[in-house]
């Protein structure tokens, strides 16, 4: 009797749960591992509102296109933005969803966060291992009056290939020709100095950098300020010093102009402006024009129209810089309208 | 069984013919679908092996096609600009391997020894399942301690010790040179060590138990020390387990892959000293699979992979080989 109870328990169960599934549309979506604290965060308020639920596998930037182009998921995300000739083939549309940036951290005995300025071309003489100490006159000029020790310099990277690596060099080539011609922008480069050292994704650089004394490494914003790993300020294009916040990486955003690109993959490294952060990127989201599943395809723009209207207070709150307003108009009257209803 | 008194006449007797028959048939065919059934699960293992051999030669046919057999000499790994080359990988593969058995062999050794020749019984058996115990570790767990707490006290103050005695010896003292930061292939090839000791340690106290009493007692009885019976007696008759067994563990160290991507620095170079940070096959394709465009980079991962599932299959074939002898000879002689 026993057995038979739980028996008619189990089916009953499963009965509900399908009538309560049924209901809800579950959009799933892949890619950058940037994106994927601020994804789950929209998708559990956004679930709250409308009851559906967005289901994000964080599996890298690369992968998230992979995904798409397979059509296994409704949208796909990248940090690094696809070409518009490849878009166009491919049938699919691209938009910005979220700004964040990427900052230098050090593991420096003495100098609180943001004491030590550096600037891009001695960055990329670090990374280049043209420099190789912490002495080195050329560190020591931005710095006037701090005594810098005799320290060599450990430099520790992303060892899996990443969209925070592919902002990073495309800053690096940017402001520096050397760096352009002997390594280039990728999300996995052939790191040349001699010192570097691999950790595996944004925790990794964090743990190597905490670890190794006279390290200098790359990681998101957020990856830095949750781990209380101290940065560097950075000089901008304007040739000032500024502090990574979200008032700067804003005005690295303020400054950029999204339609000169098709497909609005623009890089907003070393943009003009005063207080602009040099090294900030927009992540994208990748859809098609002609939706194998509508529905899901409506979802997903409801979600995303949601998350820009709404979702700016969260993101703020995990150190992302939401999208200005006019952007996110053009988006909607230029890009998600040509997505088929 | 009610009609079992009157079993004698015969048409009663051409019945039970006939039951006996129809059962021995149906046990013919249950045991002729269940000897089909199990071959098939044993043979779907061989098909699925098949099956990784062929999918990882097709992935990585454009660049085998490319670069052919110099894609195993060459020493540049750039994605940039699509040149790929797999030999710092495989040499930071073999080398930290033949570290990890260079440290792991003679430990494992001593281990075995102890606990066939010289441990009071009733340590025996606490000890064999603390060590069995040490190869049931999850690697990753092995990774964390060797990045958060082995690496930094290794390069505080096992590398200076290192590299002020080794360190100044001429030609081995470029080995112990270096930055001495705790990450390197050094620092990988000693975390591997203590993750194949117990397996190592395992297959070799079991060869040595095998050993007859016999020999061991006569050899004790002329007077030999412990010493002279494990390495005039015991050894001998077991040479070739105890090798593979070490070849498993060779096998294991050259596989390993979340530990390794943990402590080894994951760059793509070849470096004299030990000290500095180099890649194996299993870390390269832990570290760049997840991003990597399809293509010459794809291709080339898998085309790591490959060599990395030869070598492997090589050294365990080896392994096995020799066991398999081994355990001839004990049902021949003990």
């Amino acid at each position: 009797m026993k057995k038979n109870n739980f028996i008619v328990t189990f089916f009953a169960t499963l009965l509900l749960s399908t009538f309560v599934y049924a209901k809800e549309i579950t959009i799933t979506g892949a890619g950058a591992t940037f994106v994927a604290p601020l994804i789950s965060k929209w998708s559990e308020e956004y679930k709250k509102i409308s009851g559906n639920s967005i289901n994000y596998a964080s599996i890298g930037s690369s992968g998230g296109v992979k995904q798409i182009r397979e059509k296994t998921v409704d949208f796909g995300a990248t940090d690094a933005p696809v070409k518009n000739e490849d878009l166009e083939k491919d049938g699919m549309v691209q938009f910005p969803e979220i700004i964040g940036a990427v900052v230098p951290v050090i593991n420096f005995e003495g100098f609180k966060p943001g004491e030590l300025r550096i600037d891009g071309p001695t960055l990329a003489s670090i990374f280049l291992g043209d420099i190789t100490k912490w002495s080195d006159k050329r560190i020591a000029d931005l710095n006037a009056g701090k005594k810098l020790p005799d320290t060599e310099i450990t430099v520790i990277t992303r060892s899996d290939g990443s969209g925070t690596t592919n902002v990073f060099t495309n800053y690096l080539s940017k402001v520096s020709p050397a760096w352009k011609e002997k390594v280039g922008t990728a999300n996995t480069v052939n790191w040349p100095a001699k010192s570097t050292i691999g950790g595996k994704g944004n925790e990794g650089v964090a743990a190597n950098v905490t670890r190794v004394k006279g390290s200098i490494g790359y990681v998101e914003f957020a990856y830095a300020k949750l781990n209380n790993i101290p940065h560097m300020n950075m000089k901008n294009l304007d040739g000032k010093f500024v502090a990574p916040s979200l008032e700067s990486f804003k005005a690295a955003a303020a400054g950029a102009d999204w339609t000169s690109v098709p497909g609005m993959g623009i890089s907003l490294n070393n943009q003009k402006g005063e207080k602009s952060w040099p090294i900030t990127s927009a992540s994208f989201i990748l859809m098609y024009k002609t939706p194998l599943d509508k529905t899901k395809s409506n979802e997903t723009l409801k979600f995303f129209e949601w998350a820009f209207k709404n979702g700016g207070k969260a993101a703020e709150s995990l150190e992302y810089v939401p999208l200005p307003a006019n952007v996110t108009d053009y988006i909607a009257k230029n890009v998600w309208s040509k997505i088929q209803k | 069984m009610a009609d079992n008194s009157s079993q004698n006449t015969p048409s009663n007797k051409k019945k039970l013919n006939l039951r006996v028959n129809k059962v021995a048939r149906i046990q013919y065919l249950q045991d002729f679908f269940f000897h089909k059934l199990t071959l098939f699960f044993a043979s779907s293992v061989l098909i699925v092996l098949l099956g990784i051999i062929i999918s990882l030669i097709i992935s990585a046919w454009p660049t085998l096609k490319e670069s052919g057999i110099g894609f195993f000499f060459k020493n540049e790994w750039n994605v940039v600009n699509s040149k790929f080359g797999g030999l710092s990988s495989i040499y930071g593969t073999l080398v930290t391997s033949i570290i990890a058995l260079l440290i792991a062999v003679p430990i494992s050794f001593g281990i075995a020894v102890f606990l066939t020749e010289t441990c009071p019984i009733w340590l025996r058996r606490p000890l064999g399942i603390a060590i069995e115990i040490l190869a049931a570790i999850p690697s990753i767990i092995y990774g964390m301690f060797g990045l958060f707490v082995f690496a930094p006290i290794f390069g505080d103050y096992i590398q200076p010790a290192l590299h002020s005695t080794l360190g100044q010896i001429p030609f081995i003292g470029i080995l112990f040179s270096g930055p001495q930061n705790g990450i390197g292939v050094l620092c990988a090839g000693i975390i591997l060590s203590f993750m194949i000791i117990p397996f190592i340690a395992s297959v070799i106290r079991d060869v040595f138990s095998i050993v007859p009493p016999i020999l061991k007692e006569s050899a004790y009885g002329i007077g030999c020390t412990t010493w002279e019976v494990v390495t005039r007696i015991v050894l001998p008759y077991t040479r070739v387990g105890v090798v593979g067994g070490v070849m498993l563990g060779l096998g294991r160290a050259l596989g390993e892959t979340m530990a390794i991507t943990f402590v080894i620095g994951n760059a793509h170079r070849i470096n004299a000293s030990l000290f500095s940070p180099g890649s194996s096959i299993a870390s390269t394709l832990a570290n760049e699979f997840g991003e990597a465009e399809p293509g010459l980079h794809y291709a080339s991962l898998f085309a790591l992979g490959l060599t990395l599932f030869i070598i492997t299959f090589v050294v365990l074939f080896a392994a096995k080989l020799m066991l398999v002898n081994i355990d001839k000879k004990k049902g021949v002689k003990s």
